[in-house]
């Protein structure tokens, strides 16, 4: 290989082989483009798989020096630094071959970098010299920016780090563009590229520039949603999506886990980048940029009429527009009203608008950019119409009429006049089939039946699109609703059916944990900049500080309630967080309370999340991450879970998006110990005596424990496990966090298909209970039950939780679960094992060895010991591993698993356990309380807590109310906490074998 | 949005005198008026309410001068919907009532309002018809009351008005008026009477708002027709009938915290179907809209 050029190459080169070793093995034999190619194929479709996922999001996120690590990980094994000169052997044989090699290489990389990300990521900062540095960069533009960038990585090869990043961002754009460009300028490329299909992508943005990029023609749509993001330098993108015009001229978003071109079925590859969800508090976002965007599309809303508005509230809106774009009014210009005749700004603009609007302009003076971007935004979200979709439908008598899908729930008007409203907690379940759209409505108080609103559409399409739009909706909105104490912000969690993204509340946590500078953006209407901050947009992995160069003027955003002028920029930004924290502070207070109520020992610590983590689940890829904060809240939650058991069930029944938790409670009564009812936990040792019930309950809790930590993380974990999972599209799991709400899909490949009626159940990730599915295309459903079937697998408890239903605690949730059924009726073959003996039977008197189980309610004893109840969804991912699963067989063992790699590594794996604790104190009541987090494939992390509650007396003690109460108080305790499974274990006579 | 800001902020009151003609036509709640209405004692009433808004609220009064040729001038309410700096000039059921408006028109003009008429909105306006008093405005969105008098055209006139607004129509059950039946207790409160169709409209609004209010319910409808106003001082002021109207429900107003209660009598106006608030149109001029 040359010198320098090889330096280049073999920067992109390494990566690939470094990966991909084998890949260098047979580069070697072939060399040819055409094997560059055949590896290219395949890379592709990896790495558009993991690309979209991780690669490109992630990688671009992470730091460069963990980028470094993993790639030297990967490489170092094999070559590290030598490596990159073989390849640039190698290179330099492609080489030979003028340009190709770089192409090849680079889709190769992209190949490597996918596999290997999460080890790149690690290791690469450790690589920084190593060539591998020019590959760790985005993913997804690597191929194209290594190519371009490669020359100089390698002559930076500490530096590449952030040159690497700073190129990216600043080049990304034109790498998008001229990457290709210049890709094509080789003829290897082209070739290859002609090989791998690739599509050139007009993507309009919201200031209505077109953004040019290519993407392989297999991509699936969050790949080129990835790279528009990237190209806008967007971390807080989940409020946005990309839209199509399908062949009825209906515009359709673009369904991030499904191949671009299934979803457009035509050659037009136009797509139009626009707002998906409008963030109810805008003020709430973290960043200008993401304000900034929100505004240009609310300008166009409320140009266009879509967003309608009144005289002056129009006047006023424009007025901030004025003063974002163009400053301070000066007096001695006439150019405002140019600008406002160049904005267009409104439909109906005229004199006297503009008058207006100069008048207002002028009372803004000394505003940022940023504080009339937010002033903007808090006029524009008052106005009634803001953030609602309307669908033209026909009521049930044939009246022409507008269905409003927004935030809060569904929206009917007559006109202009709302005429009935159904918000989210209300409704039961949305199904379609074929051109009606049905909701099914929670009873009112004086009402005792369930009632179903229908809605005629104009053809299937629609009502498809529709139901879509409100599964969405609900899944985004839903568990971020302020409303109640629930735990909605924390643990909040979409329906993952349909909706594979982050939820409003999980992304408000990625984005309270955006460590970076204010990104410099162009203001492109007026080219004004908003930030002259930090000139390189770096962006800092370091959780350390927030402080990055805010200027004054951002600052104001960051504070959720307002725009103050400046000086508060930092303690704007950190609001967010500090909200969070708030929460979580309540959330641990409720939690410590518990303990100290149940338990004596100090409250357990919940699990440090990563809040990198979550700010790189951004993209799709690290949703694990995500998992991971969420993670961190849901603990909370879950001990008030545990104590609410006897509540959540009712709780469950009008809720409609809420975390369940389990709550294992163990009741053994000792027949011989004559002491007082106590209140015990026994969570963790089973009486020893029995073995086989200590084994089956350590395995419920265990399961239990996933169970729980997949439904608070479920919906992230699902919606990351969608979009880490290709071939798995939709995540039926992901409907377990809602409890009531079921909403019915359709699979959308089927769409033709009119007579689906698929209804999912919010609450029950039991998905595979669609019956109706039968027409869902195979590749749905495939991935559906396959999933609960891993998941049974991985996590017998989830399958048990359901099959509890038995219980008769569990039935009312059961019964509400109409789809949990047939899970049910799958029944794990652990509990099985266990179940034999449950109700019914007398244990009571028996004072053997063999612990009984006793439903919270009903006495009977089972010999089996356990039984459990889950009201939650059975197993959502397979993700969550069983193995994973922290056992916590001492109770004061605090056993902490870490993933080696929480970032990148977290895709492939399940479920990665990170933190375990058990506190246990004893007392006549013992409770033991069991953090368990886990780390889910989508970068998300769940906490159960787990609690056992010890009631150790005499035969006359009744038990039932002794859990009852114990239940009760925890339920007080954590008002926000749901029960997800109450295990009843009894015992007699075994009392002095338990070791709790 | 702009335009939004807690329900209360007043600083005009627009009112028109009694007539002599008072009660000389149908007021629309009662058929036929059965007892005959005083009219001194009626312009008495009215001069307590007037003096009340001006010397306890503090508002500036703009009193129109009454007409004879219009008996029912008096209800202003029902000539305008006013929020923000936008009046909307409706159209009464009644067309002896239209001209009414002449007044009220030039009156809003000079307090610099923009004055929108129901014709003008959105070309044809046929069969069009909205009253004030059907109109309840939240501070944050419109609830019009589908009545006898007001119907939904009117209604869709005023959301095209008043575009920032939710408006949604809901049933007038339990009383002619919707006004009749609930009125703005507070920023956020709704007093409604606890009559079995009032309760019904309450359900209504509650199924079809965003927002949360508190709920005062008082034992008579007579006593559920207040008029509120946030003061220039920022004191809370609510006019409510006294308790020979309405015995049973001034304890119950008693709860609003740090209010003045400022009892004033309605008992002639309300032979003829009026309330409190029919007497006055409420502008916030001083405040900025923006």
């Amino acid at each position: 290989m040359t010198t320098e050029a090889g330096s280049e190459t073999e920067v992109k080169e390494k990566p690939e082989e470094s990966p991909a070793e084998p890949d260098q093995s047979e580069k070697p034999l072939e060399e040819t483009q055409e094997v560059a190619n055949a590896k290219d194929e395949e890379a592709i479709e990896k790495v558009k798989e993991k690309d979209g996922k991780e690669g490109k999001g992630i990688s671009r996120f992470l730091p460069t020096w963990l980028k470094k690590q993993k790639s030297q990980s990967q490489t170092s094994p094999t070559k590290e630094v030598p490596p990159t000169e073989e390849e640039d052997s190698k290179v330099t044989q492609e080489k030979q071959e003028p340009a190709p090699e770089v192409n090849g290489h680079a889709e190769e990389e992209e190949e490597t970098e996918e596999v290997k990300t999460e080890q790149v990521k690690e290791q690469e900062a450790e690589s920084h010299s190593n060539a591998s540095a020019d590959t760790e960069p985005a993913k997804e533009e690597r191929a194209e920016e290594s190519t371009e960038k490669s020359p100089e990585d390698s002559k930076e090869a500490t530096e590449g780090e952030k040159a690497e990043k700073e190129d990216k961002q600043v080049e990304a754009e034109r790498q998008a563009e001229e990457g290709q460009t210049s890709i094509f300028q080789s003829p290897l490329r082209l070739v290859r590229k002609n090989k791998m299909k690739l599509v050139v992508c007009h993507v309009t943005l919201l200031d209505g520039t077109e953004f040019t990029c290519e993407v392989e023609k297999r991509a699936k749509g969050q790949y080129l949603f990835f790279k528009v993001c990237e190209h806008l330098n967007l971390l807080e993108k989940d409020y946005f999506g990309l839209s199509y015009t399908d062949s009825h001229e209906q515009k359709c978003w673009l369904d991030p886990t499904k191949e671009i071109k299934r979803q457009i079925r035509s050659n037009n590859w136009q797509f139009g980048f626009s707002v998906k969800f409008y963030p109810p508090d805008p003020s709430l976002l973290t960043e200008d940029i993401t304000r900034y965007l929100l505004c240009l599309q609310l300008r166009e809303d409320v140009a266009s009429g879509r967003l309608p508005c009144s005289f002056v509230t129009h006047a006023l809106l424009s007025s901030y527009t004025l003063q974002a774009e163009f400053g301070d009014h000066e007096p001695d210009q006439a150019r405002p009203l140019d600008f406002i005749s160049q904005l267009n700004i409104a439909p109906s603009q005229n004199k006297e608008m503009e008058e207006k609007i100069l008048e207002l302009h002028k009372s803004h003076k000394g505003m940022t950019p940023a504080q009339a971007d937010t002033q903007f935004l808090e006029n524009a979200k008052k106005l009634s119409m803001y953030g609602v979709d309307l669908h033209h439908a026909k009521d049930s008598e044939g009246v022409d009429i507008m269905l409003g899908v927004c935030a809060n729930g569904l929206l009917v008007y007559k006109d202009r006049l709302r005429v009935n409203r159904f918000a989210w907690p209300k409704i039961l379940k949305i199904s379609y089939k074929r051109n009606n759209f049905y909701i099914k409505i929670r009873p009112g108080e004086t009402e005792q039946f369930e009632s179903t609103v229908g809605f005629k559409l104009q053809n299937h399409r629609s009502a498809k699109r529709l139901w879509k739009v409100c599964v969405e909706n609900h899944s985004f909105f839903r568990l971020s609703a302020p409303e109640p104490p629930t735990k909605a912000r924390f643990l909040t969690l979409g329906s993952k059916f349909r909706y594979s993204g982050r939820t409003q509340s999980q992304t408000r946590m990625a984005s309270s944990l955006i460590d970076r500078p204010a990104p410099n953006f162009e203001r492109t209407s007026s080219k004004r900049i908003s930030r002259s901050l930090d000139g390189a947009p770096m962006i800092s992995i370091t959780d350390a500080s927030n402080e990055n160069g805010r200027e004054p003027h951002m600052e104001l955003h960051s504070d959720s309630k307002q725009q103050q002028p400046l000086g508060a920029s930092e303690p704007g930004l950190s609001q967010d967080h500090d909200k969070t924290q708030e929460e979580v502070l309540k959330h641990q207070a409720s939690i410590s309370q518990l303990k100290r109520s149940f338990m004596e020992a100090p409250p357990p610590s919940p699990p440090k999340v990563n809040q990198w983590e979550n700010r790189l689940t951004s993209s799709p890829a690290t949703m694990r991450i995500q998992q991971q904060q969420v993670g961190s809240v849901p603990p909370t939650e879950t001990t008030t879970a545990d104590n609410t058991i006897p509540d959540t069930k009712e709780p469950e029944k009008t809720t409609e998006v809420e975390i369940e938790e389990t709550i294992v409670i163990q009741e053994v009564s000792r027949a011989s110990k004559p002491g007082p009812v106590l209140v015990a936990a026994v969570l963790p040792a089973e009486p020893p005596a029995e073995g086989e019930s200590r084994e089956c309950r350590v395995r419920s809790e265990e399961k239990v424990a996933v169970v729980e930590e997949a439904q608070p993380k479920r919906q992230e974990s699902i919606s990351s496990e969608s979009e880490s999972d290709e071939e798995a599209e939709y995540h039926p799991n992901v409907t377990v966090s809602f409890c009531h709400t079921q909403i019915p899909e359709e699979k959308e490949e089927d769409e033709e298909e009119e007579q689906e009626k698929i209804e999912k159940d919010m609450r029950k990730e039991e998905d595979s209970s669609v019956p109706d599915s039968s027409e869902q295309t195979k590749a749905e459903e495939q991935p559906r039950e396959a999933e609960p079937k891993a998941e049974r697998k991985t996590s017998e408890g989830v399958c048990q939780a359901d099959d509890s239903v038995s219980d008769p605690m569990m039935t009312p949730d059961k019964a509400l679960n109409g789809h949990a059924l047939p899970d049910e009726a799958v029944v794990t073959p652990a509990e099985k094992e266990e179940e034999p003996k449950v109700n019914g039977e007398a244990s009571v008197v028996e004072a053997q060895l063999c612990p009984q189980v006793i439903c919270c309610s009903e006495p009977p004893v089972v010999k089996t010991e356990m039984v459990t109840i889950s009201d939650t969804f059975a197993a959502q991912k397979t993700e969550i591993a069983t193995k994973e699963v922290p056992i916590v067989h001492t109770e004061t063992k605090t056993i902490t698993y870490e993933a080696a790699e929480l970032d990148g590594n977290s895709d492939k794996e399940p479920g990665v356990l990170m933190t375990a604790q058990t506190i246990t104190s004893e007392s006549l009541c013992t409770t033991t309380t069991t953090h368990i987090t886990k780390t889910l494939k989508g970068g998300l992390s769940e906490t159960r807590i787990e609690k056992r509650i010890v009631i150790t007396g005499d035969c006359d003690i009744d038990h039932d109310q002794a859990l009852a109460q114990a239940i009760k108080e925890a339920k007080e305790q954590h008002p926000d906490m749901s029960v997800t499974r109450v295990v009843v274990h009894k015992e007699t006579e075994l009392a002095e074998e338990e070791e709790d | 949005m702009a335009n939004v800001c807690p329900y209360g902020r007043f600083t005009h009151a627009v009112v028109r005198g009694i007539p002599e003609t008072f009660g000389t036509t149908l007021g629309d709640g009662c058929k036929n008026a059965e007892a005959s209405v005083d009219l001194a004692k009626a312009k008495r009433q009215f001069g307590c309410l007037t003096g009340a808004l001006r010397q306890k609220v503090g508002l500036q009064l703009v009193e129109i001068p009454p007409d004879p040729e219009l008996p029912d001038s008096w209800r202003m309410e029902d000539v305008a919907v006013i929020q923000g700096d936008t009046a909307l000039i409706t159209r009464p059921f009644r067309q002896q009532r239209r001209s009414e408006a002449e007044a009220v028109r030039r009156v809003m003009s000079e307090l610099h309002l923009t004055v929108v008429e129901m014709g003008d909105v959105e070309g044809d306006t046929g069969g069009a018809t909205l009253e004030g008093s059907d109109v309840l405005f939240t501070g944050r969105e419109f609830f019009v009351g589908i009545s006898s008098h007001t119907n939904r055209r009117g209604a869709e006139v005023l959301a095209d008005t008043f575009r920032d607004f939710a408006v949604s129509t809901v049933p007038v059950c339990g009383g002619a008026r919707l006004k009749n039946i609930c009125s703005m207790g507070g920023p956020d409160t709704i007093i409604i009477s606890n009559s079995d169709g009032a309760k019904k409209t309450l359900r209504m609004m509650e199924q079809l708002t965003d927002h949360h209010y508190e709920v005062l319910t008082v034992p008579e409808e007579s006593a559920a027709n207040c008029v509120y106003i946030k003061g220039p001082a920022k004191h809370d002021f609510l006019l409510h009938r006294p308790v020979e109207e309405c015995p049973d429900s001034v304890s119950a107003f008693q709860k609003l915290q740090d209010y003045t209660l400022l009892p004033t009598a309605c008992s002639e106006a309300s032979k003829l179907g009026a309330v409190l608030s029919s007497h006055c149109l409420l502008i916030d001029r001083k405040h900025t809209h923006f």
